[in-house]
């Protein structure tokens, strides 16, 4: 168990490590000039020379990209990210504020996923063959192919102008101080998102869950319950749905690195204020410490889902207790 | 669909299982009478009432499976193939403007309507596609290279390389790709190749899993070591053995990397770090298209996202086709 932990946490700072190295070697040689980026070119053409050098200096594009990494590595361990220049704030409070935001939007997307995806999996295979079926396979092999931020654009289109159901976008209402939105209102913005997220991450789990559910169909202990006179409702719901749910929580554990990607697609169509958006703000505009700070915070997020999978793996089957989780998971969908 | 299965008895299962490309014709009513009277001989012979004896013919393919699968591989080929070249030679058409017919709704004329700008929307879209298409195959090779330099490496490499590339692999899979396709972008100074690069680097770990677990197998297999006991030379081994043995799974793997590339593209151009704006492409037109929801020119984002699903539909019928005719676990199903 110790060594478990161990393991685990040197994995982790290992991985850290790295995800902050190849961030900002790649933040640092980018050709973008951060001072150019947001300025805009005319002005930056305007300037005199010791405003753009003053300029330059505040960005920290002078100094060398190791000096820079050695600074913000030092400063990281005191729990300092550096500070965010596009939103004017320390990385961490920027990163904090939009974690709650996103954190609402994925846990909304992860758990109506689960369950749907679920459920559509396990009518499916246990009608094999059927309509319902078919019906349930074409639905997820459109998914597969739908693009999320398409989806997202015709949810805006269907649910936001047209019926207007849903507001067009933000967490909040416009207009409306902080002090007096109520949750009801903030719910009210998390919807469409949400929704969106949901629908599309439906099609991993319900296929796996088919297969999952055929298979079960098939196991001599379903047989058994067969011949002992229990209903096929009875004894999928008794002997299979045990079974079944395991395997999809530790799926749907380890699928958070696609639905955090599909969040940052999903916020930039909804404005949704989330990391994704920061994340696009800061590519988009130069900011190289919130850039570096949102890739830790999502290699560590996926990391988290991992590890959580990994560990319902071997309380599942004390086989996998072994096996690394990539070759878990490809074993599952043999 | 292609990928539905009729439910079968086990009366015409005996029929089923033969491969007989010629079509439910009298021949083989009249042997699934027969069949039917040997299995169960207490019935009366079976009624002579021609519409009675039709109704209950079993459903039954005019083709076996692997031609019918081979047949949707090609025909959905065929329409990428078209479509890209359609694409490319509209592309200078997509670009014209013409402001008298400006935000027209969709019409016979414009089946996908115009833009703000007096485009048409539906040359834009195929030009786009097919940009997206032409990035989405150029980065998937790519990356399809990388996944068999490193896989080889890995499984053939000794210990050391293999842990090298597989925490590497972790490391990749351990950041969300679209977090990740945004700094490598970023770092190219965004633009064509900022987006293709990025791809490229991004998709190779889960095939290069694949290959490097493929080879491993294949290393301890017995006609390998036979070929080693007969004194081959580990190259000939390599060339006469192991790529035999890997090359389906990696040509399964490649086309299945398209649809992947394809949407990673669009959906990095739609956030600003892919293609310029001058381009026509699809995630450009998507990105732009967001301007004008709330004025209600809804066809802007609708046909050509409808478009893109499209093509990544198509592509994944190819490559999940062509693993049905190489694999042979599934080439019955």
């Amino acid at each position: 168990m110790l060594s478990f932990i161990a393991r685990h946490f040197l994995k982790f700072v290992l991985l850290m490590l790295a995800a902050s190295v190849v961030a900002f070697v790649l933040v640092g040689i980018s050709p973008i000039d951060p001072v150019q980026a947001n300025v805009g070119q005319a002005a930056y053409l305007n300037m005199s020379p010791e405003k753009q050098a003053q300029l330059h200096e505040y960005w920290g594009t002078t100094t060398p990209l190791w000096e820079r990494y050695t600074h913000w590595f030092s400063s990281m361990l005191h729990g300092d990210l550096g500070t965010s220049l596009r939103f004017n704030a320390p990385v961490t409070q920027v990163i904090a504020t939009r974690s709650i935001n996103s954190l609402t939007l994925m846990a909304a997307a992860w758990v109506i996923s689960g369950i749907l995806g679920f459920a559509l999996g396990v009518v499916a295979g246990a009608n094999k063959g059927r309509l319902i079926d078919r019906a349930v396979k074409a639905y997820c092999f459109v998914l597969a192919s739908t693009p999320t931020f398409w989806l997202a654009l015709v949810f805006l289109m269907v649910f936001a102008v047209w019926l207007g159901w849903f507001p067009l976008g933000f967490s909040v209402p416009i207009g409306v101080a902080a002090s007096e939105v109520t949750v009801l209102d903030a719910l009210h913005h998390v919807v469409l998102p949400a929704l969106t997220l949901s629908v599309v991450g439906v099609a991993n789990i319900a296929l796996h869950t088919r297969e999952k559910t055929i298979d079960i169909l098939q196991s001599d202990f379903i047989r058994f319950a067969h011949t002992r006179g229990e209903s096929p409702r009875s004894a999928l719901l008794h002997h299979g749905l045990r079974n079944l749910a395991l395997p999809a929580l530790t799926l749907q554990f380890a699928s958070l690195s696609e639905i955090f990607g599909g969040s940052v697609l999903v916020e930039q169509v909804f404005s949704y204020p989330g990391l994704g958006q920061a994340a696009v703000t800061a590519g988009l505009g130069g900011d190289a410490a919130l850039l570096v700070g949102i890739t830790l915070v999502s290699a560590a997020f996926v990391f988290g889902g991992n590890l959580i999978a990994n560990v319902l793996y071997g309380v599942i089957d004390p086989r996998m207790r072994k096996k690394t989780l990539a070759e878990k998971v490809e074993a599952s969908h043999v | 669909m292609s990928r539905g299965e009729t439910s079968i008895n086990p009366v015409i299962l005996r029929e089923g299982a033969e491969p007989s490309g010629k079509p439910a014709g009298q021949g083989g009513m009249a042997k699934f009478n027969r069949t039917r009277r040997g299995f169960n001989r207490h019935l009366p012979s079976p009624p002579t009432d021609v519409v009675r004896t039709v109704l209950h013919l079993p459903r039954r393919r005019a083709q076996s499976n692997r031609r019918r699968t081979l047949i949707t591989v090609i025909v959905a080929a065929t329409l990428l193939i078209a479509l890209v070249i359609a694409g490319v030679s509209l592309s200078p058409a997509a670009m014209h403007t013409d402001f008298s017919i400006k935000s027209l709704a969709p019409s016979l004329e414009h089946p996908f309507g115009t833009d703000w700008m007096g485009r048409d929307m539906f040359q834009r879209t195929l030009a786009g596609l097919s940009t997206s298409v032409l990035v989405g195959l150029l980065a998937a090779g790519c990356s399809a290279v990388i996944a068999l330099i490193l896989g080889t490496a890995a499984a053939l490499g000794g210990r050391k390389v293999d842990a090298v590339i597989t925490w590497l692999i972790d490391l990749m899979l351990g950041i969300p790709h679209i977090v990740l396709l945004i700094l490598i972008s970023f770092a190219l100074g965004k633009g064509f190749w900022g987006v293709t690069i990025g791809v490229a680097l991004t998709h190779w770990p889960n095939l290069a899993r694949v290959i490097r677990a493929e080879i491993l197998q294949c290393r301890e297999s017995l006609f390998v070591a036979a070929a080693r006991k007969l004194g081959r030379n580990p190259v000939q081994i390599a060339v006469s053995h192991m790529f035999p043995f890997v090359f389906p799974q990696f040509i399964t793997g490649l086309i299945l990397l398209f649809p992947h590339a394809i949407l990673h593209e669009a959906a990095i151009t739609f956030l600003g770090f892919g293609l310029p704006p001058e381009q026509p492409a699809i995630g450009i037109i998507l990105s732009e298209s967001m301007s004008y929801l709330s004025a209600g020119l809804w066809w802007l984002a609708l046909f050509p996202g409808l478009a893109l699903l499209l093509t990544v539909f198509l592509f994944d019928a190819v490559g999940s086709n062509i693993r049905r005719l190489v694999d042979p676990h599934r080439s019955q199903e």
